[in-house]
């Protein structure tokens, strides 16, 4: 299984540069959104997958020798997620007011920073 | 006495809230944010002298024992950048009193000013390193908003560029924590020191410290990645960019300092840094030379700044980490104040653009002393804290027998001098150009206390300040210097970090 989200994860990885590396703005704040699903895929698949088990247990399946998910990493995982859906929202908010200001939505023509 | 530590993310925290309160009512919301950073720099202060006396502080979140909760800690390090965090917010938040339109107040500016402080606080005293990630998101999406405060055509520009790099720039930092997870099972600093130090770096590890130093070097805008800081500096408000100078980009060269001499401290990644950081100077600094504008030229001072606080990180000696600290404190106040001082020139002048601005030496001498201070101590002239700051990092270097980092040391500083002459010969000593000033670049005259070259006292009293600092820490470096130094003993010898998070009971 980790072999083949690894696989996944490079896929998304190379997706999402190559999207970045395009000219449109929407297709940069896409490529952003696939390498945030990159990033988030591999840090939930980097300790390892544990297949049907609980994150939490009580004290006393504890003790009794059952094997346990990594909650740490779920709990990561969700923090990423939430982070990346406040900031993607953020990036399609500048974007449409990129849009707006420049009246262009290629990259290469964006050029008024010097003042 | 522990929940000392938690004040410097607290103290933002409430201010932020109640301005947002507060935001529509401008008085109301100047003051609360004026007194709130006010607050934050008595606290750092206060908390600075405990740790000074008392040795690590650490304070563990909702009393979840480490390494499974996340501690706060306060070292020397730790508390030397919240002080200067304190003495930055305080200087900005004056500054911008007047120099911030009041559109943009209406818009929320001193909510979003503290959620960054708080961000920044969080990020130095997190002993946890997903926590430093959750802290640099919260300042980074502050400094989104703040960047594009104003919606200007150039500040939208300007962030996008921002925008993305940094988010790539996360991305990395997560990739690189993920894995490091992944193979060593733990993310709390002190823990992540202790399990690496008895058992070799496997492939793994090297990686994420890869993947680390790519993301704080973007963060820090070291040599291949700073492309993004001098196109995106000089666009934002004033104040909003003398912030950042002062203090976003030495986040990154603290979380370097941290991860690369407590957690990894392996050579080869020590000498990349040193490489990084002899090319960092070079071309921060040549980039310099050639530009015409004032926040320009100085945004790319920034860059060739950040190379000497990583020559001393690459060099790794007690000495060097003294001087790398020391450093990275003087050049975010130098670096602050000459940021304000371009700000009030472009208030009475319009333009920041070094063409169109001259002769200021005849109508502001008092202003040009304010500049002529800080430029010097930026290249490292006796007795100003530059000079002490780039001794101790020479003398680090002739030690430790690097002496072509030295050399390049050496070179760049003339080269600062002779690009703050730049300054000085045209926007002071040059003819002086009559530029039109539109009504909306100049700050509307209102009813304010006024002081030495017809200047707002709120002007003044930042300029005073950081100059005073700046000054202060040239002559007297005794004080400080030591407390850096305690900061280097704590950094090179990790078991009393560890001790102090791991072992300390509840």
């Amino acid at each position: 299984m980790e072999s083949l989200l690894a696989i996944v994860i490079g896929g998304l990885f190379t997706a999402g540069f190559y999207s970045m590396l395009r000219r449109s703005m929407v297709k940069l704040v896409i490529g952003l959104m696939l390498l945030s699903h990159a990033t988030n895929l591999l840090i939930f698949t980097a300790p390892g997958l544990t297949r049907g088990k609980p994150p939490l247990m009580k004290e006393e399946e504890i003790a009794s020798g059952l094997s346990y998910a990594d909650p740490l990493t779920q709990a990561h995982t969700l923090a990423v997620i939430v982070i990346s859906f406040g900031i993607i929202a953020f990036t399609m908010v500048l974007l449409l007011r990129a849009y707006r200001t420049c009246k262009t939505s290629d990259t290469d023509k964006m050029k008024g920073t010097a003042l | 006495m522990k929940s000392l530590v938690i004040l410097p993310i607290i103290i933002p925290l409430v201010t932020a809230s109640l301005t947002l309160l507060f935001r529509r009512f401008q008085r109301m919301q100047k003051g609360l944010g004026l007194a709130g950073s006010i607050a934050l720099f008595a606290a750092s202060l206060v908390l600075a002298m405990n740790v000074y006396e008392k040795g690590i502080i650490v304070h563990h979140v909702g009393n979840w024992p480490a390494p499974y909760g996340i501690p706060l800690v306060a070292d020397a390090l730790a508390s030397i950048m919240i002080i200067l965090t304190g003495l930055i917010g305080v200087s900005v938040a004056t500054f911008s009193l007047k120099d911030i339109r009041s559109g943009e107040f209406q818009f929320g500016f001193m909510p979003l000013f503290h959620m960054l402080l708080m961000g920044v606080c969080g990020a130095f005293l997190t002993g946890d390193l997903f926590n430093l990630y959750v802290w640099f998101e919260v300042l980074l999406i502050a400094s989104f908003v703040l960047m594009t405060l104003g919606g200007r055509r150039p500040q939208i520009e300007g962030s996008l560029k921002y925008v993305t790099i940094n988010l790539l720039a996360s991305m990395f930092l997560l990739c690189g924590v993920g894995i490091l997870y992944g193979k060593v099972g733990t993310l709390n600093l002190a823990d992540l020191s202790h399990k690496l130090s008895i058992s070799p770096h496997s492939q793994l590890v090297t990686s994420s410290a890869m993947l680390l130093l790519v993301a704080f070097s973007i963060k820090s805008a070291a040599f291949p990645f700073f492309f993004w800081l001098p196109d995106s500096y000089h666009t934002p408000a004033f104040s909003v960019s003398a912030l950042f100078a002062g203090l976003l980009t030495k986040v990154g060269v603290y979380a370097m300092i941290r991860t690369f001499i407590l957690i990894y401290r392996d050579d080869i990644s020590l000498l990349i840094i040193l490489v990084i950081a002899g090319l960092t100077m070079v071309i921060g600094v040549f980039g310099a030379v050639i530009q015409k504008e004032i926040r320009r030229l100085l945004s790319f001072h920034i860059i060739s700044q950040i190379g000497y606080s990583l020559m001393g990180l690459g060099i790794a000696s007690r000495l060097s980490l003294t001087a790398a600290i020391f450093f990275t404190f003087h050049v975010a106040v130098a670096k602050a104040a000459l940021f304000l001082v371009a700000a009030t020139i472009g208030h009475e002048k319009g333009s920041t653009a070094l063409e169109k601005v001259g002769g200021l030496y005849q109508t502001h001498p008092w202003l040009s002393l304010f500049f002529v201070l800080p430029a010097l101590s930026l290249a490292g002239l006796p007795p100003l804290s530059g000079f002490a700051a780039k001794l101790a990092l020479i003398q680090a270097g002739l030690k430790g027998h690097h002496s072509l980092i030295v050399f390049i040391a050496l070179f760049v500083s003339i080269l600062t001098l002779y690009s703050m002459a730049k300054i000085w010969t045209m926007a002071f000593w040059g003819p002086e150009q009559n530029v039109q000033i539109t009504r909306s670049e100049k700050v509307r005259p209102q009813k304010s206390v006024q002081l030495f070259d017809g200047l707002s006292i709120s002007f003044w009293i930042p300029l005073v300040l950081l100059t005073a600092v700046t000054l202060g820490i040239g002559i007297f470096a005794e004080p400080l210097l030591q407390f850096c130094q305690q900061a280097a003993d704590t950094l090179l010898q990790p078991a009393i970090y560890n001790q102090a998070v791991l072992t300390e009971a509840r």
